[in-house]
């Protein structure tokens, strides 16, 4: 008994060990939000004194801060829209199609997996260049749900190869068309898989940053990273404030995790382990 | 199993199946003509074409001319882009450090990762926790990542600074971290493992969720303790999930930039620069747009040849029937 207390008090003693790695940088930014630039540079491990309100006011009542945020969030919304619409109706096509050229037309896809999406920056912007997207929200959103495509289409694909075939024959047979068999059957039971794409969408689309670099160029539509490397640019020396801006930053993406947590790990892992 | 291309072998009926007769076709195999599979994939297709696939092949196009990046590329220059990257020590540098970021993630972060994955899976208290805050942040953008340790890491005034200050082995980083290019690679490298450990932690987490418990009980039965159990066991049943982290650290690496964009911008003297770096600051910043393309084809390839040999010849079983198997049920 005794030594299985001690085992487990190594145990956690070890965890807290490697987490706080993890935990402090966290700590000290959210900490340090709080200082003048002054006492950070000064004292960096100590507690602010007197505790500074005005960086994390002041970036919340300042336009860009929440305009960045609305970018980022309408960005994120219609990239996953567009993933998992044109991944849905694919993967359906892969699952319950046998069609020439499916193999071909998967591998393709899945292919796409190992294309970095940083390979095709460049020449993406030359292409949205011509198009005329730059500086436009669909110059991002295109390629981003374009890139999304490879790993939503193969979780979608085994999970819609799941649902037996009798239930679309049924369904067939009492006079439903394909697309409806789709629409009204398919996708309603499969609201878990797309869930776990979609929440892998929006943290890819969030956290994007070399894309909306390129393409967002015009402040009116940075998104949440663009925003920050413009405002520590801006702000360089003043890195409390910089500080309280990442911190901010934050706040969505965790709370977005603690609310998708299950969905978003399903998600890596089957991604992970499935390709 | 390759990627190469390959169609459906099997044997399918003269007669492409009308929509009445479907329920005569065995169950979940009604063979349909392409048409009407096609609008399912269409909008897909579409979607991959113009902005996947096209580009690389735009890479390949404007790779072949010296090209400032306005107007049509005209100055056809062949090879030429190629052969001065080739000679290029900056692009070889790039290779290097991308090497050596690898081979630290695989001999450090991988490791460490997988114990921890091994400790927080045994049932005790405050389990779901820890788990979360490893994983805390690989959630944030490498931008707030590179934002943040930026300042940790500042020479002087950072809390790096502070903290090692006065102790011996690492006192002596102290002033150094980002700012002297002896350091600077390695800084690098403890940024990334803070932000990507903990996605590592939690495939191997679900690895292990897969090792039946009978297996492990029955080698502890036979005698084996923790260490041979761990050797003999969870090892080489977590191999595929291993291969698949070794794979997605290197596709990391290849294509590391916001990290670096943000933290260094590739310096001091090019000592954190990585291959999508280089092709930002050719193609943005100096308008050398094809000598940029000729940098993303040389990724793309690299990827793609590293890619294809590790699926030859390490992924192969793993992967049946997710990526390179279409049916799956054959």
């Amino acid at each position: 008994m005794r030594a299985g207390l001690a085992r487990s008090a190594s145990r956690h003693a070890l965890v807290w060990a490697l987490g706080s790695f993890i935990v402090v940088p966290l700590l000290y930014a959210v900490v340090s939000g709080f200082k003048t630039t002054g006492a950070l540079t000064t004292d960096p491990v100590g507690l602010p004194s007197p505790w500074k309100v005005s960086n994390y006011t002041g970036i919340l009542s300042s336009g860009d801060f929440w305009r960045q945020i609305g970018n980022s969030v309408m960005i994120a919304v219609a990239t996953t829209l567009l993933t998992v619409a044109a991944s849905a109706l694919a993967a359906f096509a892969f699952a319950r199609y046998a069609f020439r050229g499916r193999e071909f037309f998967f591998t393709l896809f899945a292919a796409g997996l190992m294309f970095p999406p940083a390979v095709a920056v460049l020449p993406l912007f030359v292409l949205l260049r011509s198009f005329g997207l730059l500086d436009h929200p669909l110059g991002v959103i295109l390629p981003q749900a374009a890139f999304a495509l490879p790993i939503t289409i193969i979780i979608l694909r085994s999970f819609f190869r799941t649902i037996p075939a009798e239930l679309e024959e049924a369904a067939i047979m009492d006079g439903c068309s394909r697309f409806g068999f789709f629409w009204r059957i398919l996708l309603p039971m499969a609201r878990p898989a797309l869930g776990t794409v979609s929440v892998l969408a929006i943290v890819t689309s969030w956290n994007n940053f070399f894309l909306p670099l390129l393409v967002l160029a015009d402040p009116k539509w940075q998104t949440i990273p663009v925003g920050i490397q413009q405002f520590q640019g801006q702000y360089s020396t003043n890195y409390a404030l910089v500080i309280a801006y990442i911190v901010l930053a934050m706040v969505p993406a965790i709370a977005f995790y603690a609310v998708a947590e299950r969905q978003l790990i399903g998600g890596l892992t089957a991604g992970a382990t499935k390709g | 199993m390759t990627l190469s291309a390959t169609t459906d072998d099997r044997p399918r009926p003269a007669v492409r199946a009308p929509r009445g007769r479907a329920r005569g076709a065995p169950a979940g195999r009604r063979l349909r003509g392409w048409m009407s599979a096609t609008w399912f994939l269409l909008p897909a297709l579409l979607l991959f074409l113009f902005f996947v696939l096209v580009p690389i092949f735009v890479a390949f196009y404007t790779s072949l001319f010296t090209w400032g990046g306005f107007g049509r590329p005209e100055d056809f220059a062949g090879l030429d882009n190629y052969r001065k990257l080739a000679g290029d020590p900056v692009f070889r540098g790039d290779l290097w450090r991308g090497l050596v970021l690898v081979v630290l993630s695989i001999a450090v972060q991988l490791p460490v990762a997988l114990g921890t994955a091994v400790l927080l899976n045994q049932r005790m208290r405050g389990r779901a926790v820890y788990r979360a805050v490893f994983f805390a942040p690989y959630i944030l953008s490498e931008v707030i990542a590179g934002v943040l340790f930026g300042i940790i890491f500042l020479p002087g005034t950072g809390l790096a600074d502070t903290l090692v200050g006065d102790l011996p082995l690492v006192g002596g980083l102290a002033g150094k971290w980002f700012s002297d290019p002896s350091t600077a690679l390695p800084t690098l490298f403890a940024v990334m493992t803070w932000k990507y450990f903990g996605f590592h932690m939690m495939i191997y987490l679900a690895g292990l969720q897969g090792i039946p418990a009978e297996v492990l009980e029955a080698a502890s039965i036979d005698g084996a303790g923790p260490w041979r159990r761990f050797r003999g066991v969870t090892l080489p049943l977590l191999a595929p999930t291993l291969r698949i982290s070794v794979f997605l650290s290197v596709i990391g690496a290849i294509q590391l930039f916001d990290l670096v964009w943000v933290t260094t911008t590739g310096g001091p003297t090019n000592s954190t620069e990585t291959m999508a770096v280089t092709m930002f600051q050719f193609g943005f910043k100096r308008y050398q747009m094809g000598y940029a393309g000729a940098i993303s084809v040389a990724m793309f390839l690299i990827s793609m040849v590293f890619s294809l040999l590790y699926q030859r010849y390490a992924l192969r079983r793993d992967l049946q029937g997710a990526v390179t198997s279409a049916g799956g049920r054959r």
